[in-house]
């Protein structure tokens, strides 16, 4: 499975948006992370180099440098992604607790492994590192929304409302 | 406040703030280091240099750790030596291993760290380096071997808070880390200016200048007529390079050398340098005279022409139309001398010889040629040079000295220091001053420029002007000027940008330097000045000369056809 | 029967966590309020008293960190809360930022004024986005309240707390990461000295405690030091949130009093769920221990666990059933190092990704007796190298079960071979 193929661009609403919050960053500087992690949401949940030009210009941080931070934090993709980005953990509380099958049930629901986006640019599946759920392991997280409790039967039934629309 | 301590059971008082690693140097230990550079911020990362102190459970980076009232450290106990060996073990694993073609074999800071600690075992994990699939000959003048990278951060110390060019930075977490342009970008298309001071930097094979010399090899002895132009600070540096101390000039031995080597013809780029002041100066009167753009800024530093016109585009009217000094004697051997010889441009083979890395992408710039040539077609740094005499079996240390060959072979003191920062400026002064004034100089030496303070201001009087100029070394400091230009914070009549710290006897080309190897340098530079009988630009008899013959006036028709250049704007880059 | 001490859970599932009232009506703020009443000096003399240590897994007396800053000079000084919880099988912050974030507030603001801060941050992590909107409502309305903000309570003592994020990385828990990543940096650790208290965020003296150490603080102003003393044991007093996880009958973020027996906790958790036979514990986060179940008479505190070679890290109490094998889970950790090392210094860069080599290798049946010495003598350079705690106890996991499981690896090497 391969990413989108038509070619992404920045559309003018969505530059604005963008504008809108890298601005933020000559008064609030230490709001960086927040500021990048938005935008990153505005830009369809990447953080391309159409994207890292744009805030670049605005806040004066070279490109090099907004590369450097974005690949150092695993929230960041400078690679395009599925609208919804569905995180998986692999820490041991819920390794113990079969995250291994659930995965696999995710994976075989979505059709896309570990890694990849699904080709109707719907689904990003990666592997995540320890949610703080572990009490309800195994757990996801997608798009900010957390999923508890989860056995392979629960995660497909999830994954199948998603594909048909049947969640926000 | 003086702070007591014991390395190694020595009883030592250093000041407080110096670090453990600086205290046992004064005592004469020197302990390894890889990741640490004099001319860089700590960065305490690769783990070498730790060591024990009493007290505590942890070995500490002597790089880093600042002393204490009682201190007791060990250097080289059994606890320091296994756990560096098991670093170094680490570092080799993930280390391609071809130290026997690689070209920093015998200079290679981790090559030297291993014969130290005597490290003739194989590492006993399995070899990891990055693939050569990561490897990036896309730039004229850097090679970067992703699997010779250590990580040790000093290229991209020096490329952001140095240079500030920002062509790489550290991207990636935990063992992908890597040092490369954003966004997968080849090092070619990126904004790098060439500067070289990244493989300056590196202590290891994994950044180091293109080799361009078996250009030469394949053509040597050919058809093409090898004519070669030396930039002043050659004389410098090449002794350097085959192992003797810096600063030591060896002009004459130089000539014999390239001579033995093949070259047909051995001229002084020193004659272009002159030159250069003769177009440039008649150019600055001309904009002082007639409202042209000011402040002119000086464009012999290939690095700082694309750094301009990637990240100061607007300033592109005010850099000097003079090509630099390889770029004119490129033009006059492809047209003047070819038409003396009467011969075909592309009969010739024309070699620079240069301290300069970026001079390999300035040589390719399309302005630079004509009717499908180029005006100079093999660029050589000091290091290749180097390497050549050496592998033609050159004894370098007992050559007899020759001399540059006619007609371009008279340089002046002022030509000579071009290489260093505020030489251009000086050069230009002292004929500046005199063609103006019509007086002799007093005092040809202007302190005012000469030094290694980023950024060098002065007012000289020239007649009814004062004449404000900036000089700045490193691009870091030119940003710094550039900025204050565009702020309208400062106004300048002439401003002398070199992209290298220190100017071109610091360029990435040469041996690799820190602060401490440039004053040898640089005080060798100021030598030759006052050595040679000449040294003011506009009394270059052969340079008058050629105007006679051949060029006809400063800015002249012919002048601008041949020894003038366009830039383009290359903020796109940006984009 | 195992009770639970509810000191830093006492209003969760109690309270509607943003709101002011039902914080204050279960005495909320009256802690801040009486610590204004008293100077810097008592304060942090009151904390010092109760003996409280450091809740993020290092221990370090939290008196003695506010004292360190509070004599340093300064225009501006920090306080930073912790909020990075990254230990896999570590939910206590999750749990107390979600239903009482106040105490948190509270915490944060006693300490700034104990130290000399005046303004705050709360460096949340990213993998808990729910928690912003709660904690942004919190101080709004407490701001609202005059009980944050300027001149709380009229005392004259202004504090303020901003929000910020993380991005994903484990290691931004260290205090020095954090910083870094607050300055809009590559969240790597940076060397000490200079420490934090002294020169931390933008090189002013800066306080980063964890979200439970700071949740006790109110506690110990309403009900004095002496009497949190008498909580827990002596040199580590109070009490422990405790996550238990993994194959646990009933999982589940409690707290009982430090020095709580291993065992006790085990049960009152109904064992090992489905009936399934014990094969061990992970103890203390996942830079922790494996312990077999002959371990498990330990009594959960500092000093206690690390007597007995385990440390107590965050608190996680993670059951390991006998469906799961323990070369299985080391790889998984060691998985977790790779990904999370900051890949700044090179014991730890290199180190994790050569342990999980040597455990995958044996594992899968290619190992030999001699990984094992080469595993020591690589945990022992991580642990004596690595910059941060990162690399220097990221090894205990693979140590800890070549000691206490030891057959699980010999039986591995031994199949290996036997092929």
């Amino acid at each position: 499975m391969s990413t989108t193929q038509t070619k992404w661009e920045v559309t003018p609403e969505m530059k604005q948006e963008i504008l809108k919050e890298a601005k933020r960053y000559h008064v609030e500087p230490h709001k960086l992370m927040r500021i990048l992690l938005n935008i990153q949401r505005i830009a369809d949940n990447s953080f391309p180099r159409e994207v890292a030009v744009i805030v670049s210009a605005e806040t004066g941080l070279t490109e090099a440098d907004l590369y450097s931070y974005i690949t150092y934090y695993a929230m960041f993709s400078p690679e395009r992604r599925g609208k919804y980005v569905v995180r998986m953990c692999e820490s041991a509380p819920c390794h113990v607790r079969g995250a291994q099958a659930v995965m696999e049930s995710i994976s075989r629901t979505l059709g896309i492994q570990p890694g990849e986006t699904s080709e109707d640019g719907m689904f990003t599946l990666e592997y995540c590192q320890c949610l703080g759920l572990c009490e309800y392991a195994p757990a996801i997280l997608i798009n900010g929304k957390v999923y508890k409790d989860l056995t392979p039967g629960r995660a497909a039934t999830l994954m199948e409302n998603y594909i048909n629309g049947e969640v926000e | 406040m003086m702070i007591n301590l014991t390395i190694d059971g020595l009883p030592i008082q250093v000041e407080e703030g110096t670090t453990v690693l600086q205290a046992a140097e004064k005592l004469g230990i020197s302990i390894p280091t890889l990741c640490h550079h004099p001319d860089q911020a700590v960065k305490a990362s690769c783990r070498i240099c730790l060591v024990e102190c009493e007290g505590l459970s942890a070995l500490i980076p002597s790089c880093a750790y600042p002393v204490f009232e009682g201190m007791s450290v060990k250097t080289h106990s059994s606890k320091v030596y296994n756990t560096r060996r098991h670093v170094l073990e680490l570092i080799l694993s993930r280390h391609a291993q071809d130290c026997l073609h690689c070209k920093r074999s015998g200079s290679c800071e981790l090559q030297s760290i291993s014969q130290e600690m005597h490290f003739v075992d194989s590492p006993r994990y399995p070899y990891r380096a990055r693939s050569t699939e990561m490897d990036d000959f896309s730039s004229p003048s850097i090679a970067r071997s992703a699997g010779k990278c250590i990580a040790c951060g000093r290229c991209e110390y020096v490329c952001n808070e140095i240079q500030q060019v920002h062509a790489i930075s550290k991207v990636n977490r935990g063992f992908e880390v890597n040092f490369v342009p954003a966004y997968g970008r080849p090092l070619g298309e990126s904004v790098c200016v060439n500067c070289g001071q990244c493989t300056q930097a590196c202590p290891t094979g994994a950044l180091t200048i293109k080799d361009d010399t078996r250009q030469f090899w394949n053509n040597v002895g050919g058809d093409k007529l090898m004519v070669a132009q030396v930039a002043p600070s050659v004389r410098i540096n090449l002794a350097e390079a085959l192992g003797e101390a810096p600063g030591t000039l060896s002009t004459g031995r130089l000539v014999t050398a390239m001579r033995r080597l093949g070259f047909d013809m051995v001229f002084d780029s020193d004659f272009t340098a002159d030159l250069t002041i003769m177009e440039e100066g008649t150019e600055l009167l001309g904009r002082l005279q007639n409202g042209g753009a000011l402040p002119m800024i000086t464009s012999c530093s290939p690095g700082w022409i694309k750094f301009c016109e990637t990240y100061y585009p607007e300033f592109i009217p005010n850099l000097s139309t003079c090509k630099s000094p390889q770029g004119m004697f490129g033009a006059l051997i492809k047209t003047y001398y070819a038409e003396k010889l009467d011969k075909k441009p592309q009969d010739i083979m024309s070699v620079a010889i240069m301290p300069c890395t970026a001079k390999k992408y300035e040589a390719k710039r399309p302005e630079l040629g004509r009717d499908g040539y180029q005006d100079v077609d093999l660029v050589l740094t000091v290091v290749e040079l180097g390497r050549m005499i050496r592998s033609a079996g050159i004894n370098f240390a007992d050559l007899p000295e020759e001399e540059f060959d006619a007609p371009f072979g008279l340089g002046s003191g002022a030509g000579a220091i071009f290489g260093v920062t505020g030489g251009v400026m000086e050069a230009a002064l002292r004929t500046v001053y005199e063609v103006v004034t019509g007086e002799t100089l007093e005092n040809i030496e202007f302190d005012a420029v000469r030094g290694f303070e980023g950024v060098k201001e002065a007012t000289i009087q020239v007649g009814d002007l004062p004449v404000k100029v900036a000089v700045a070394h490193g691009l870091g400091n030119a940003r710094k000027v550039m900025d204050a230009v565009r702020d309208g914070k400062a106004e300048y009549h002439f401003i002398e940008i070199m992209a290298c710290p220190g100017g071109c006897i610091g360029g990435g080309g040469n041996v690799i330097k820190n602060w401490k190897r440039m004053q040898p340098r640089y005080e060798a530079i100021y030598r030759e000045d006052r050595r040679l009988p000449l040294r003011k630009s506009h009394e270059n008899q052969a340079v008058q000369n050629l105007y006679k013959e051949f060029l006809g006036e400063p800015n002249g028709h012919k002048s601008h056809e041949l020894l003038h250049t366009t830039y383009t704007d290359r903020s796109r880059l940006l984009r | 029967m195992l009770q639970e001490t509810r000191i830093v859970l006492r209003n969760v599932g109690l309270i509607d966590p943003v709101s002011i009232d039902d914080y204050r009506t279960r005495g909320g703020y009256e802690g801040l309020r009486k610590a204004l009443s008293m100077t810097p000096d008592q304060v942090i003399k009151e904390i010092e008293t109760s003996a409280l240590r450091g809740r993020g897994g290092a221990g370090f007396p939290t008196g003695k960190k506010l004292r360190i800053s509070n004599g340093v000079e300064a225009d501006q000084k920090y306080i930073i809360c912790n909020a990075d919880e990254g230990e896999p099988g570590t939910n206590k912050d999750r749990v107390i930022l979600s239903n009482d974030p106040n105490t948190v507030l509270e915490g944060m603001a006693i300490a700034a004024y104990a130290a000399g801060a005046t303004k705050g941050f709360v460096y949340l992590r990213y993998e808990y986005p729910y928690i912003f909107p709660i904690l942004e409502e919190a101080i709004e309305n407490a701001t609202k309240a005059g009980c944050l903000g300027k001149n709380i309570f009229g005392s004259g003592f202004d504090f303020e707390v901003d929000v910020v994020s993380g991005g994903g990385a484990y290691v931004c828990g260290e205090e020095t990461a954090l910083i870094a990543s607050i300055s809009g940096k590559r969240g790597e650790p940076q060397f000490k000295p200079p420490y934090p208290g002294v020169s931390g965020l933008y090189g002013k003296p800066t306080v980063v405690n964890n979200v439970e150490t700071l949740s006790n603080l109110p506690s110990i102003l309403e009900m004095g030091g002496e009497r949190f003393k008498q909580i827990g044991v002596p040199n580590c007093t109070g009490t422990k949130v405790f996550t238990v996880c993994g194959n646990a009958e009933r999982n589940g973020v409690v707290e009982y009093p430090m020095g709580t027996n291993l065992k006790d906790i085990f049960v009152a958790h109904g064992g090992v769920k489905n009936g399934r036979d014990l094969r061990g514990f992970m103890l203390g986060g996942q830079s922790g221990n494996l312990i077999n179940p002959d371990q498990m008479d330990m009594n959960m505190d500092i000093e206690s666990c690390r007597e007995a070679g385990c440390v107590l890290g965050t608190g996680t109490v993670m059951v390991i059933d006998d469906y799961n094998e323990i070369l299985d889970i080391v790889e998984n950790i060691m998985t977790f190092f790779i990904h999370e090392s900051c890949g700044k210094c090179t014991p730890c860069r290199e180190g994790n990704i050569r342990m999980h080599e040597l455990v995958h290798g044996i594992n899968a049946g290619h190992g030999k007796l001699e990984d094992l010495d080469l595993l020591e003598e690589l945990a022992d350079t991580m642990r004596l190298a690595s910059l941060c705690a990162l690399g220097q106890n990221s090894s205990y996991p693979v140590t800890s079960s070549i000691h206490n499981f030891r057959p699980d690896y010999i039986r591995a090497i031994e199949r290996g071979q036997r092929v």
